[in-house]
């Protein structure tokens, strides 16, 4: 028998693990000190929450009007901003494919998508504002931006992690670059696209309620003006309309997968659990 | 028919994977490659269409030096060459019926393919090879749901929808159980005598080329070391293309 102790340890210790784990805290300390947050501020804080709850309800809904019209606007702003984003985004995904495409192709597209990654939709909108004015069009020209970034760089990524060998097979038949395409690529990332444009979608149905803070267009700015104007049971409205109209999309974002992904009927849809059952009788 | 003359290739500079070969291939026949494992046979496979690039000499095939061809005139080419994978290679999300047609591919716009417009002739011979192969019921059904065996003959069909002037095989019996085996290589036999379609089978089963070559070609560290009809496969001969003796007995 071999003497246990010859052997190194399977496990050994990196002193530098406990080295960062102790900066972290010492880190965190002193973070929460310079910005003087206390037990005290805390309690402060409370109080005010508190009053402010109170002035929330109940919500109001007597400007409905307003209400709608920015609502509608948002979501017009979210739908259209998604399809151009998505639209461009396409082409401009499969460009900075490193496995499809030569270097000198895949690196301007990749600088596009990271500069339409870089900023938040918010400073996007306002440079938007700055540019053509104020307005939906400057909130629809934000998100385009922001979905570009987003659905470019998923595309990529998802094009960059398909089988060669389906496409090999594919081309091994003499077939043009566009059917290579077709029949070889797009079936393998079909079903992931389909997941990330509900989820561009989903992610502008929010951001479009924001960025009429800045001015760029929907139910942002009525939610701004009412802030300033502290009519909080208005806020309170506004904040619930929302999030209606958010849980609704996700609602038709999970239909739209259900049936592009798992094969789902809409008669499926309506019945209980069957979008389970649909799953599984694909997978078995 | 095809003419392989001085084919080199090496993948890194300096250290070849196939070195002068010279090979001329007949209308008819099966022709198979054995040989160890590493010694090219695949990448000699993948010569002939392309699918990786030879680093010196010439692929005559139907008129034309392959080694010369790019862009449409390769593809063009390919046209007339179809490939049978070892892991059968099929596009899994596409049906059986798609995965035929991607054999029409080199022929069809790529307008009419994105729109699965294909011609009706095509579609028929689809079905009609699905028959041939036994798979008939299948035509709707993802390439996933099959089995290894199913999925081979899908394989094998895809490339005879194009119509070859030329069939190869890359070790297209390793991932299946000796039975499918023998079921895929007499599928491949029938349809490389029935339609007059050579064929060029990689394979590491020296028993299964035997049994249903007409000429077997053998290669070690490269280059080929055999060339002769399955009968004159003798101990020697194989012990010239693997090496050592014991593991015959």
């Amino acid at each position: 028998m071999a003497a246990p102790a010859t052997r190194d340890n399977p496990f050994p210790r990196n002193p530098w693990n406990r080295v960062a784990a102790v900066a972290l805290v010492v880190y965190v300390i002193y973070a929460c000190a310079q910005m003087e947050i206390s037990w005290e501020r805390v309690q402060v804080g409370l109080v005010n929450a508190a009053r402010f709850l109170d002035r929330l309800f109940p919500p109001n809904f007597g400007r409905a009007e307003l209400l709608w019209k920015g609502l509608k606007e948002s979501m017009e702003i979210a739908v259209l901003a998604s399809t151009l984003g998505i639209v461009l985004a396409l082409p401009i995904g499969l460009l900075a494919a490193r496995n499809l495409m030569p270097a000198w192709v895949t690196w301007p597209a990749r600088l596009v998508i990271v500069l339409a990654r870089s900023f938040h939709p918010v400073i996007v909108a306002i440079l938007f504002v700055k540019a053509v004015g104020f307005g939906a069009l400057a909130g629809i020209l934000a998100l385009t931006v922001a979905s570009i970034g987003f659905i470019g760089k998923l595309i990529t990524e998802a094009i960059e992690e398909i089988s060669e060998k389906q496409v090999e097979a594919v081309r091994a038949t003499g077939a043009p670059f566009a059917s290579v395409l077709a029949y070889g690529v797009v079936p393998q990332v079909f079903s992931r696209f389909i997941g990330f444009a509900t989820y561009q979608l989903d992610s502008n149905l929010r951001n479009s309620t924001m960025v009429g803070i800045v001015g760029a267009g929907g139910i942002g700015g009525t939610l701004f003006a009412a802030f300033q104007r502290f009519d909080y049971d208005f806020v309170c409205a506004i904040l619930i309309a929302i999030i209606t109209v958010i849980m609704a999309g996700e609602i038709v974002a999970t239909a739209v997968r259900a049936i592009f992904i798992d094969n789902a009927t809409l008669r499926d849809l309506f019945r209980r659990g069957s979008l389970r059952a649909v799953r599984h009788a694909e997978e078995g | 028919m095809l003419t392989l003359k001085n084919l080199d290739m090496s993948y890194v500079p300096g250290k070849p994977v196939l070195t002068d070969i010279n090979l001329e291939i007949a209308a008819r026949g099966i022709t198979a490659i054995i040989g160890p494992s590493g010694t090219g046979k695949s990448t000699l496979i993948r010569c002939i269409n392309r699918l990786v690039e030879p680093t010196g000499g010439s692929i005559l095939f139907d008129g034309a030096d392959l080694a010369r061809l790019s862009g449409r005139a390769l593809r063009h080419a390919r046209r007339h060459i179809g490939m049978v994978f070892q892991e059968y290679n099929l596009v899994e999300r596409l049906t059986v019926m798609e995965n035929l047609l991607c054999g029409r591919l080199g022929f069809v716009s790529s307008w009419r393919a994105w729109r699965r417009r294909f011609g009706a002739e095509d579609v028929a011979q689809a079905f009609d090879l699905l028959d041939t192969v036994g798979l008939a019921e299948f035509a709707n059904r993802r390439a996933d749901a099959l089995s290894g065996g199913q999925r081979q003959r899908v394989g094998i069909a895809r490339a005879v929808m194009q119509a070859p002037k030329l069939l190869l095989a890359d070790e297209p019996t390793s991932s299946l159980d000796p039975r499918t085996s023998v079921e895929i290589m007499e599928l491949l036999a029938d349809i490389a005598r029935s339609r007059t379609i050579p064929v060029i089978i990689n394979m590491h089963d020296v028993e299964l080329a035997r049994r249903f070559a007409d000429r077997v070609v053998g290669m070690a560290g490269g280059r080929i070391v055999f060339d002769g009809p399955p009968s004159s496969l003798t101990e020697g001969a194989l012990t010239g293309i693997y090496g050592g003796e014991h593991w015959m007995h």
